[in-house]
């Protein structure tokens, strides 16, 4: 039980630090980027090229990941977002644009980075071994154990961001009632592009920090959205807490059902529980944005 | 001779090597060749390897002219189209290329794609080399798919034999990705499994497809105490992943998979903790290879950018199409005639070194007729960023 336990918090903090980007973009624009997963790989690959290939630092690779993923989503909210919310009467219209720039990174990747899975040297390596797995005993590798603490440390250093900063709060102004924010003399324009660079980067560093246990390949993106969407849509969409409480709850419910059912029946059990939980709570856990 | 006049015979003068350029293309012949799979998403390289292949195939004998059929020489030209995985869009693509002319398609990757085009390739008189491993392809009535690999349940068995004379093996574990393919050849594994008399521990367990942690799963697997790990079907993106989480949990046994995977990733995601792993080749490890083979990977790093194991399984189909359709031209038209072929024709294997190989039809012990292609059965373990052929079986016909 306790190899379950610890499965499932080192998927819960991986998972919250995946499901967080999304939820900023969605709590300050009120747009499903369908990107996000995409986002994800850019980053990986990032961390692949720099670190993997070109022999960087590890610490020097990451958050150059986070930087590049940040400037695409000030060029994304730029050139995409911007000018059709600007402009369009519908929100299936921001929709379909988001899930065109997924299919656009995707293709690209697959054309600049081909089809193979990538992967990097560990940046730690070894185990804290607790027993015999298959005698109920444990083990935490070493670099589980870095890839949970940084995305838990990446978490903390974000909510004290917006708990504690005038950007933050601005932000967090923005996603309550962009008029009333507007009004106190915020700039909606320039706090939307950061929200949205805050997003990116944070799928960029999600991925830098994962592909050095996971690796990366080009058609990732697509699996990695739909698990972000899950745990958003859990906790409730645009919500903070609700993200991270989404992904450390689908992180264990992976671990335990894995453990305790047939492997084919767990995520169909996931998703009949969303399904229904939706159902009673369609706002999710915590309803509104910062609310 | 006025203005007008000059400017017209310098119009004409312009544009004459372009019309006799364009007469000496039209005097070629083109020869079609469709490839139909999955070249998008996690399972990407399974229909990029096969598109890959055949356009490598077809820029070595574009290079020399063309390939001569029937005393012609025609240009190879690959129309590849991305299928997703989705049997709606595999139906659509094959509705295209039929409609383009395309006799001879190769693809798709999986059950359910292949199983969706049969009636499209039946109904069009074309021929596909699917590498899925539905029988129900195969098998008489079925006549339009020809196997283009080595399945499952022909390698399977081999394999279990191998670890439990050779390794020692006594209890075996099986895992399979959520998808009825891998699904069905877990199957098909633990039966063999069982009837060769090992005690199977986990015959069922699967992951969900866009699974990156494996921790949990092959926890699950790891208190069975298995001897060997098979994993039924798996992706070459999953199987560093697992073979990672396995060791890191301490496992100490075999881990093998009836599918072919590629060295540079087990190297990359997995490293040392690859070491040991038994998977399917084809025409890769150095051991085999033969000059023409080498030509081929070169051939095919200067298109792709670098080399994919997996096309060691796939560089077969192509040149059989056009070993068949040099002995019997009347074949490029009337995929009946190529099918008459099939009962017979056999070839020295082009790309496995020493000149003692046949490339032929094989498939009558499992399908009732031969149809599928003999790709020969190579055994690899991984050891150290390289395959290492463990050895080459054939297949029952």
């Amino acid at each position: 039980m306790i190899q379950v336990l610890i499965n499932g918090a080192v998927l819960g903090a991986v998972y919250a630090l995946i499901a967080l980007g999304l939820t900023m973009v969605f709590s300050i624009m009120k747009v499903v980027n369908f990107a996000h997963g995409q986002m994800y790989m850019l980053g990986a690959f990032v961390v692949y090229y720099l670190y993997g290939v070109f022999g960087l630092p590890f610490y020097v690779a990451l958050p150059a990941a986070a930087a590049t993923l940040a400037l695409v989503g000030v060029a994304f909210n730029r050139f995409f977002f911007q000018p059709v919310l600007a402009t369009a009467t519908r929100e299936e219209n921001s929709m379909l644009m988001a899930v065109g720039t997924a299919l656009l990174l995707e293709n690209l990747a697959l054309t600049v980075f081909g089809e193979k899975q990538r992967g990097v040297p560990p940046v730690v390596d070894g185990a804290f071994v607790f027993g015999d797995v298959a005698e109920g005993g444990a083990i935490l590798t070493y670099p589980n154990a870095m890839v949970a603490l940084l995305a838990a440390a990446s978490i903390l250093s974000l909510l004290a961001f917006v708990q504690y900063t005038r950007p933050g709060r601005a932000l967090r102004a923005v996603a309550q009632d962009k008029e009333a924010a507007r009004l106190q003399g915020v700039d909606v324009k320039a706090i939307t592009t950061l929200g949205f660079a805050i997003g990116a980067a944070l799928a960029g560093l999600a991925g830098g920090l994962l592909v050095t246990v996971y690796g990366v390949n080009s058609g990732v993106g697509v699996n990695i959205s739909t698990k972000a969407f899950i745990m958003v849509m859990v906790g409730g969409a645009g919500v903070t807490s609700g993200a991270i409480v989404g992904g450390v709850l689908l992180g264990f419910a992976e671990a335990i059902g894995y453990d305790l059912l047939p492997g084919s029946v767990t995520y169909l059990l996931i998703f009949l529980s969303m399904i229904v939980f939706l159902v009673f709570k369609p706002n999710g856990l915590f309803g509104k944005p910062w609310g | 001779m006025n203005k007008r006049t000059r400017l017209r015979l310098a119009l004409v003068a312009a544009a004459v090597p372009w019309a006799l350029l364009g007469a000496s293309v039209q005097a070629q012949e083109v020869l079609k060749i469709g490839v139909n799979g999955v070249m998008s998403g996690e399972a990407a390289s399974w229909g990029l390897v096969n598109k890959y292949c055949a356009e490598t195939t077809a820029d070595m004998y574009n290079a020399k002219g063309g390939v001569d059929i029937g005393g012609k020489k025609y240009k190879i030209e690959i129309l590849a189209l991305d299928d997703k995985n989705d049997p709606k869009i595999s139906i659509t693509n094959a509705e295209k290329l039929t409609s383009q002319g395309v006799r001879y398609i190769i693809g798709p990757n999986i059950d359910t794609t292949a199983l969706a085009v049969k009636p499209v390739m039946e109904r069009t008189k074309a021929l596909n080399f699917p590498y899925a491993f539905a029988k129900e392809l195969y098998k008489a009535p079925a006549n339009a798919s020809v196997l283009g690999m080595v399945a499952s349940y022909q390698v399977g068995p081999i394999m279990y034999d191998y670890l439990k004379t050779k390794k020692g093996v006594k209890s075996i574990a099986f895992l399979a990705r959520n998808e009825s393919d891998a699904k069905n050849q877990q199957v098909e594994g633990a039966d063999a499994a069982k009837k060769l008399g090992l005690n199977v521990v986990a015959g069922s367990e699967s992951y969900e497809p866009g699974t990156k942690d494996f921790m949990p799963v092959m926890t699950k697997i790891i208190k069975t105490k298995p001897d060997a790990i098979v994993l039924s079907g798996v992706a070459p993106a999953d199987a560093p992943l697992l073979n990672k989480a396995a060791r890191d949990l301490g496992f100490k046994g075999t881990i093998s998979t009836e599918t072919a995977q590629d060295s540079k990733i087990l190297a990359q995601v997995a490293g040392a903790k690859a070491n040991g792993f038994m998977s399917v080749g084809g025409a890769s490890t150095p051991e085999i290879q033969s000059d023409y083979m080498k030509e081929f990977v070169a051939a095919y790093k200067k298109r792709v950018g670098e080399w994919n194991d997996e096309a060691g399984t796939k560089v077969y189909a192509l040149e059989l199409i056009l070993a068949v359709l040099k002995k019997n031209p009347k074949a490029l038209a009337d995929t009946e005639e190529f099918k008459k072929e099939m009962a017979t024709f056999s070839m020295t294997n082009p790309f496995v070194k020493g000149g003692n190989t046949k490339l032929e039809f094989t498939g009558q012990a499992d399908f009732g007729r031969r149809s599928q292609v003999g790709v020969p059965l190579v055994v690899n373990e991984f050891q150290d960023k390289d395959f290492k052929t463990l050895f080459v079986g054939t297949i029952r016909n």
